[in-house]
């Protein structure tokens, strides 16, 4: 009996030393966020509601919920802009990626380890010398240029460059990697004998991509979406670089804001309202995906 | 679409199957008729070919050369989808995101069936799972999954149902009774059944016709009796169940039997029984067909004097014993518990006799130990 309860109390009291781990292991992360997350963005609310005082660049907290109202208003076209060239370039990125994991995943053989390097290669270069590396590939001394002029698809007075579809080329091919990899992990998890199994079961190998493999790599699809369309959504540099004045995104307004005109409040209210678009857009989505019900 | 080939019936033809891998014949030319609304079993160790040749009848794999027909149908170019052919697969291999419903009906509504609805519930009571129907395959047990799996292969009531392996991942209790039901199943729906396994106790309980694979070739067909009383080679005698084979050579003939010297002992073995070219042989006695005696005590039949017990396992139904013959060889003995006598002990003197018609004879330039060393569990 002794022995048994003995046993019993060094079981428990391992328990209890057992369920603090947890939380030591979570420590640091919750400090590093909530000092560079949430104390942030109380930051960035306050200053949001704030008008401008006595001195130059000097503000003073009045509560003054309309400057969200005013930078809606104020920037509409951009919100809206920035929101259509996300969305196609995610799309694009998403019609690039899908073959390109489906290929790495299941017919690239000893070649996989290879190909995956490859499609993490660009980050080891910097990613505005990247999208200014796209400008001098779609401008007029470039090749695809060039290609279009002989192909008469173009004349020497159109341009690539400081266009939309420049800027929409930039952003689908910045966050490639971000579609890839997610879409790969997907698509590799599936057992092939599911693949089999439904060959096996009459459907050819397009029902059988349509029935079996989308679905199944709907989780990645969704992770690859999301994963492209927030940064894309709030990314500024490709509209600089890539772009002409009447494709300012709203990530390019905010730093303006922020950093040239130096309008504090109105920076804020903007960076705080693309975020709550954002996170609605992002909650809607994963529930029209239905995530959940995959695994 | 049912054209011609996805609605052939009869017998399954395979015509000098081969396929190979680089200078590996994994399937050597293999010619088979497994005929209509049998269960059919394919046995043999890991790397025998039988999942190879499975898999190029279900249109999973080109065969190198060779002919697959079901009936009058010559199916060897078909895609997977245009046979007449279902599959169990090993681990099940259930569609995760579709529920057990919505799986089942797949086949049916792939072919364009309208109304799957009767079809799926009828085949869900056949497998005793009718509640199931909206569940997730994930939310299922294995041996749940595993009824699942034959039932969304026969709903679609092929020319010819492959099972591979399917027992595999169930605990023994679970896969003894699976046996019993698959069986069931089968004479329920009259199907062709072609059943890869490399449990010969599994193989034995369903089949009603056995072909030993081994190395790409079947070392012999025939009913689980057939096969485990009147082995042809060294191999089938190991593989299925246990055999003691000792090396002899026929001195004399006596009327149906030879008589073999088995070092200076004389023992018989029916000539129908006898598959050798020469007159070395393999003299073969299953241990339970043995009956073990204290020296001096006398019964008809063959015998063996002289041996002596090295080890005694008793296991309730029967105890085995393990007996050293005057020329160095252990042979096992199995004696059932049935004469209320106590077993006998290590070290004892005993005399060994058996029934001559029990008793086979096979080629004796093969290697004695073939099929035994193989581990049957080892995948």
């Amino acid at each position: 009996m002794a022995v048994i309860a003995r046993a019993k109390d060094a079981s428990t009291s391992e328990l209890k030393k057992k369920s603090l781990v947890p939380y030591f292991l979570l420590a640091p992360g919750l400090i590093w966020l909530s000092l560079f997350f949430v104390a942030p963005i109380i930051t960035l609310v306050g200053t949001a509601t704030k008008t401008p005082g006595a001195g130059i660049g000097e503000f003073v907290q009045t509560y003054r919920w309309a400057n969200y109202w005013d930078a809606i208003t104020g920037s509409a076209g951009q919100f809206g802009r920035s929101f259509l060239y996300a969305t196609i370039a995610t799309l694009i990125a998403l019609a690039i990626a899908y073959p390109l994991a489906y290929g790495i995943a299941f017919k690239s053989g000893k070649y996989k380890n290879i190909l995956l390097v490859l499609v993490v290669a660009p980050f080891f270069c910097s990613f505005i010398l990247r999208t200014i590396a796209w400008k001098q590939i779609l401008g007029q001394n470039g090749p695809v240029f060039r290609l279009l002029l002989d192909l008469h698809l173009a004349t020497p007075m159109t341009h690539l460059t400081a266009s939309p579809s420049a800027v929409i080329i930039g952003l689908a091919y910045n966050f490639l990697p971000f579609m890839t990899l997610p879409l790969y992990g997907s698509l590799e998890r599936i057992d092939p004998r599911v693949l089999e199994a439904s060959g096996d079961l009459y459907a050819n190998a397009f029902t059988t991509f349509r029935r079996v493999t989308v679905p199944l790599s709907m989780p990645g699809v969704v992770a690859g979406t999301l994963l492209t369309f927030i940064p894309a959504a709030g990314d500024y540099v490709n509209a600089e670089i890539l772009g002409n004045p009447s494709t300012k995104m709203i990530g390019n307004v905010i730093n303006a804001q922020f950093l040239n005109t130096q309008d504090y409040p109105l920076a804020a209210s903007l960076s705080f309202i693309l975020m709550i678009i954002i996170s609605v857009l992002v909650m809607v989505y994963i529930r029209k995906a239905g995530t959940e019900e995959l695994v | 679409m049912p054209d011609a080939s996805t609605s052939a019936k009869g017998d399954l033809k395979l015509s000098n199957l081969t396929k190979s891998y680089g200078d590996f014949k994994a399937v050597d030319d293999l010619t088979l008729t497994i005929p209509e609304g049998s269960f059919f079993a394919l046995l043999g160790p890991s790397g025998c070919g039988k999942t190879t040749t499975l898999r190029m009848i279900a249109g999973l794999e080109e065969p190198t050369s060779g002919k697959i027909s079901i009936g009058a149908t010559d199916i060897t170019d078909k895609r997977p989808y245009q046979r007449p052919v279902n599959t169990v697969f090993q681990n099940y291999a259930l569609f995760p995101h579709l529920t057990i419903f919505e799986n089942i009906a797949f086949g049916l509504r792939r072919r364009g069936v309208k109304d799957v609805k009767e079809q799926v519930e009828k085949v869900l009571n056949l497998v005793e799972l009718p509640h199931l129907a909206d569940r997730k395959p994930t939310q299922l047990s294995g041996g749940q999954q595993q009824r699942i799996a034959v039932a969304r292969a026969i709903v679609n009531r092929p020319a010819l149902l492959l099972l591979d392996e399917p027992l595999g991942a169930l605990d023994l209790k679970l896969r003894r009774q699976m046996q019993i039901e698959l069986k069931w199943i089968q004479t329920e729906v009259g199907l062709t059944f072609v059943h890869v396994t490399h449990d010969q106790e599994e193989a034995m309980t369903m089949a009603d016709t056995i072909a030993v694979m081994n190395e790409g070739r079947i070392e012999q067909m025939g009913s689980p009796a057939e096969l485990y009383d009147n082995p042809k080679t060294a191999f089938v005698a190991n593989f299925l169940g246990q055999s003691n084979l000792i090396q002899g050579n026929i001195v004399d003939s006596d009327g149906d039997y030879h008589v073999v010297d088995l070092y200076g002992q004389k023992t018989k073995v029916l000539k129908n029984r006898t598959h050798s070219r020469n007159n070395s042989v393999l003299y073969a006695i299953r241990p339970e067909k043995l009956r073990i005696d204290t020296e001096n005590h006398t019964r008809p039949g063959n015998r063996f004097t002289g041996g002596h017990i090295v080890d005694v396992s008793y296991i309730g139904v029967s105890t085995q014993y393990q007996v050293e013959l005057p020329w160095g060889q252990e042979i096992m003995v199995f004696e059932q518990n049935d004469d209320g006598i106590p077993p006998l002990d290590k070290g004892d003197e005993v005399t060994l006799s058996w029934e001559p018609s029990f008793s086979f004879a096979l080629d004796g330039a093969q290697d004695a130990n073939a099929g035994s060393e193989v581990n049957p569990e080892a995948e």
